[in-house]
């Protein structure tokens, strides 16, 4: 039995998807099975983030009125055997898809699949209900904004409202060390004290995640910028290993660090 | 025999007015019945002024249309005006509304963006109010954690109701229908605070909580709404 996780942040553009695309990477990179699901109908990107884009010829809303199989639905990644995509529908009605129809999809994954990702619609309607629904756990994203703290709070009063197995977990993305530092942005103590639950990651804005999404590859997959260690560091907490926080300051060993970090893992 | 001549209504003249007992073993139809042949014993003229009437009803409890009949009888084609009318009796129901208000109900939760809390009587709530969320009470309310979202104590009108909390950096304190918000420029709030309202200043005001005691004093009395009625 695998294990449903949904990320979700009220707030539009905080980077759920590509948290989503590459926490998933990263859990495949680890030899996990993954399976992604996109649940935001009419806006779909995860697709095209994971570069899977032209593939897609079933989507979920043909799964719940059963015009295909799930198998058939889901996409093999280009690089991971164990990594698939259930994409989301581009132009069908999305009141097709009810919190039902999601639980028996994720039931039915979680036969197969050691984690289910499942990535949320911005906004608290039905999108977010259907993407909740089935999960097991969750994880919320957050910038160190004002207005996204603020959703991310509302959010998190809405999942404890959920039967979850554990309360919600925290991923602060974006950060701009040197505007925390001059206090121009919220710090990491300041958030997580208004959010009071517990942290799961810090993601530092890199423009690599831009480079690599662009060009349809998780920046995860490649270990070659702050970003890309940080996703996987989220995806080692999620197998329940302890790793401690990285290092914001950009210094000289950084390369140093990241050998280190697979000296580790070997 | 010695029932028939006990007075069922007595008045008595004191330097306030007058004060009209009614017996409260009788029937309340046999009470009217005399009420009503006492004041038709005494018609005063409309020239004699207007005497203001306290009516003591003992253990006697009266309803509605039974209140209304009693304030007739007293009132019509007489000098007198009803000051009150006591009843040593009071109704379950509010009594049971009395002790609601006067509880502290304990809370342990956080108040997060889009909640809202609403408590009759008085909050004590163990954790945060975080920006966006909402506290209300009938009475006042007591947060041991931190403020950043909108308290409102008093909801019913109370304007001596307050809000305590160990650390306050409100978006908005509000009590009965006063409201005061946050200043525009960033703020670092305050520690182990309250917010009253000032009388002389027309508005609430946020100090140290040692000036509770001297603006305050009712509350450490336990039944003071019970009092206040």
């Amino acid at each position: 039995m695998g294990e449903a996780i949904v990320i979700t942040s009220g707030k539009g553009g905080v980077g759920k998807t590509t948290t989503t695309a590459n926490i998933g990477t990263a859990l495949a990179l680890m030899d996990k099975k993954v399976c992604l699901i996109d649940t935001d109908i009419g806006l779909r990107n995860l697709d095209v983030v994971m570069g899977l884009e032209n593939r897609i010829i079933y989507d979920i809303v043909d799964v719940i009125e059963e015009r295909c199989k799930l198998k058939q639905a889901l996409i093999k990644d280009k690089r991971f055997d164990y990594l698939s995509l259930l994409p989301a529908a581009q132009t069908s009605d999305k009141t097709s898809v009810t919190a039902d129809g999601m639980q028996r999809i994720v039931a039915e994954l979680k036969q197969e699949y050691d984690y289910i990702i499942i990535d949320c619609p911005a906004g608290i309607e039905q999108g977010f209900q259907n993407a909740i629904a089935g999960a097991d756990k969750a994880i919320v994203v957050t910038t160190p904004e004002k207005s996204s703290v603020r959703d991310a709070d509302r959010i998190i009063g809405l999942l404890e409202k959920e039967e979850m197995e554990e309360p919600p977990r925290l991923v602060i993305n974006r950060i701009r060390n040197h505007m925390m530092k001059n206090g121009d942005m919220l710090d990491i103590d300041e958030v997580l004290q208004i959010l009071s639950i517990d942290l799961i990651g810090i993601v530092i804005d890199d423009d690599e995640v831009i480079k690599a999404s662009n060009k349809g590859e998780p920046v995860a997959y490649k270990p070659s910028s702050k970003a890309s260690i940080a996703y996987r560091n989220i995806a080692r907490r999620i197998l329940g290993e302890t790793v401690p926080l990285q290092s914001l300051d950009t210094e000289k060993g950084m390369m140093q660090k990241i050998k280190q970090f697979f000296g580790m893992r070997s | 025999m010695t029932q028939d001549k006990k007075q069922l209504i007595t008045m008595k003249g004191t330097k306030d007015g007058l004060t009209l007992f009614i017996d409260d073993t009788c029937s309340f139809d046999k009470a009217i019945q005399e009420l009503e042949y006492k004041m038709n014993e005494s018609r005063p003229a409309n020239t004699e002024p207007v005497v203001a009437v306290r009516v003591k009803l003992g253990y006697r409890f009266l309803k509605d249309d039974q209140m209304s009949l009693l304030k007739k009888i007293i009132t019509a084609e007489n000098r007198f005006t009803i000051q009150t009318i006591e009843s040593d009796v009071v109704p379950r129901e509010e009594v049971r509304k009395w002790q609601e208000n006067s509880e502290i109900k304990a809370m342990n939760r956080i108040v997060r963006s889009g909640q809202v809390l609403h408590i009759t009587g008085d909050l004590l709530l163990i954790g945060d109010v975080n920006p966006g969320g909402k506290v209300t009470a009938t009475g006042n309310i007591f947060i041991m954690g931190n403020l950043r979202g909108i308290a409102h104590a008093g909801i019913d009108g109370d304007k001596q109701a307050f809000i305590v909390a160990s650390y306050m950096n409100p978006m908005q304190l509000r009590i009965a229908h006063y409201i005061s918000r946050a200043p525009d420029y960033e703020s670092d709030g305050v520690y182990m605070e309250c917010g009253l309202v000032d009388e002389e200043k027309d508005k609430i005001i946020i100090d140290r909580l040692q000036v509770l005691s001297q603006r305050r004093r009712e509350i450490n009395r336990f039944e003071r709404r019970m009092l206040n009625g």
